[in-house]
């Protein structure tokens, strides 16, 4: 799932301090089950803004809500009756959920209240370990599963490099070395042929905007346009 | 035991602290109370394992939010007690009460709007 990270206080004060009426907008998928911007961290930033402007005597009148999603139109769609009555938008999604919110209201301010970052695995309540950049080009049925984009620090394709150091990695003694991990994996999977498979370099010009477009699915002629 | 314990202290009831999430203490400060605490059982004898553990990381996390907003950390704090300990949690009672004295009211309160 996507993860985020909450944004320090003081940053979403400067960013909302010159408005009067804000609604805080959550968002109920990937940054509430990583505990980042879900009902409860939605009512949590509106109680913490509504002290600290108090404090700061320039009261604030807030609103919340927590969306199903806010990466998909039909739930945005819940909010265009009450956007108008406020100054300016918080949102607690990931970055893809911001972006879509500001482009259906773009004569609203939208701002971040959490960072993303990146696509995690849930370890336990509230520990989450990045696996997955995105890269396009998924090489785990060569590597024995493990990422060398994500694991390794130089996201090697073709590993390990002069740094591997007894199974850790050159940046960190407690930070594993990918390639190393990849060799053992295979290795007792009796695959270790999969490492003479040489990969082209990434071809990272493809990491402007992508678009996605299921097996039986078309874009709509007017999207098209 | 009849043991005498400051009257301005209103206890709500939970099955256990682990309840307690870190949204129900912001809010008691948000509508004014000059501080909250929570007594849980002693750490090791949870009888849910980590409930106590758990609200002391809430505890933790609602002290740095309110130092966050500017507001006194000391005003949240979290004791721990067995439930044959009567005469300790009167005397926690005390404690936080002096301490919460000493802090003052909740600036809150002052602000308008603010019940």
């Amino acid at each position: 799932m996507i993860v985020a990270k909450r944004k320090p206080f003081d940053e979403i004060m400067q960013l909302v301090k010159g408005h009067k009426k804000v609604l805080v907008v959550g968002c109920g998928t990937c940054v509430a089950v990583c505990l980042a911007g879900g009902e409860k961290e939605v009512a949590v930033l509106a109680t913490e803004l509504d002290m600290g402007r108090k404090l700061a005597n320039n009261p604030v009148e807030l609103g919340s809500i927590t969306l199903e999603r806010q990466c998909d139109r039909e739930y945005l769609a819940q909010l265009d009756g009450m956007v108008k009555d406020y100054d300016a938008l918080i949102s607690m999604a990931c970055g893809v959920g911001i972006q879509f919110l500001a482009e259906r209201f773009p004569d609203k301010p939208v701002f971040p209240a959490v960072d993303t970052c990146g696509l995690a695995v849930n370890q336990d309540v509230g520990w989450y370990e990045e696996r997955c950049r995105s890269c396009g080009r998924c090489v785990l049925g060569l590597t024995g599963g493990i990422c060398p984009v994500t694991m390794c620090a130089k996201g090697l394709y073709n590993g390990p490099c002069g740094g591997t150091n007894k199974g850790s990695c050159e940046i960190n003694a407690d930070q594993p070395c990918a390639w190393f991990n990849i060799y053992e994996r295979l290795k007792a999977q009796g695959r270790l042929d999969c490492l003479l498979k040489v990969q082209p370099p990434q071809e990272w010009k493809d990491t402007t905007p992508r678009t996605l477009i299921q097996p039986g699915y078309t874009k709509p002629e007017k999207a098209k346009t | 035991m009849r043991l005498n314990y400051p009257s301005n202290v209103k206890i709500i009831l939970v099955p256990c602290t682990g309840k307690v999430d870190v949204i129900h203490m912001l809010t008691a400060i948000q509508k004014g109370a000059d501080g909250v605490y929570c007594v849980g059982c002693l750490e090791g004898a949870c009888h849910y394992n980590q409930g106590n553990l758990r609200c002391r990381e809430r505890v933790n996390h609602v002290r740095s939010l309110l130092q966050e907003v500017g507001l006194e950390p000391e005003r949240v704090r979290m004791y721990n007690l067995s439930s044959g300990e009567g005469p300790t949690f009167a005397a926690y009672a005390k404690e936080m009460t002096e301490n919460i004295q000493k802090l003052g009211p909740n600036p809150l309160k002052k602000k308008a709007g603010v019940a």
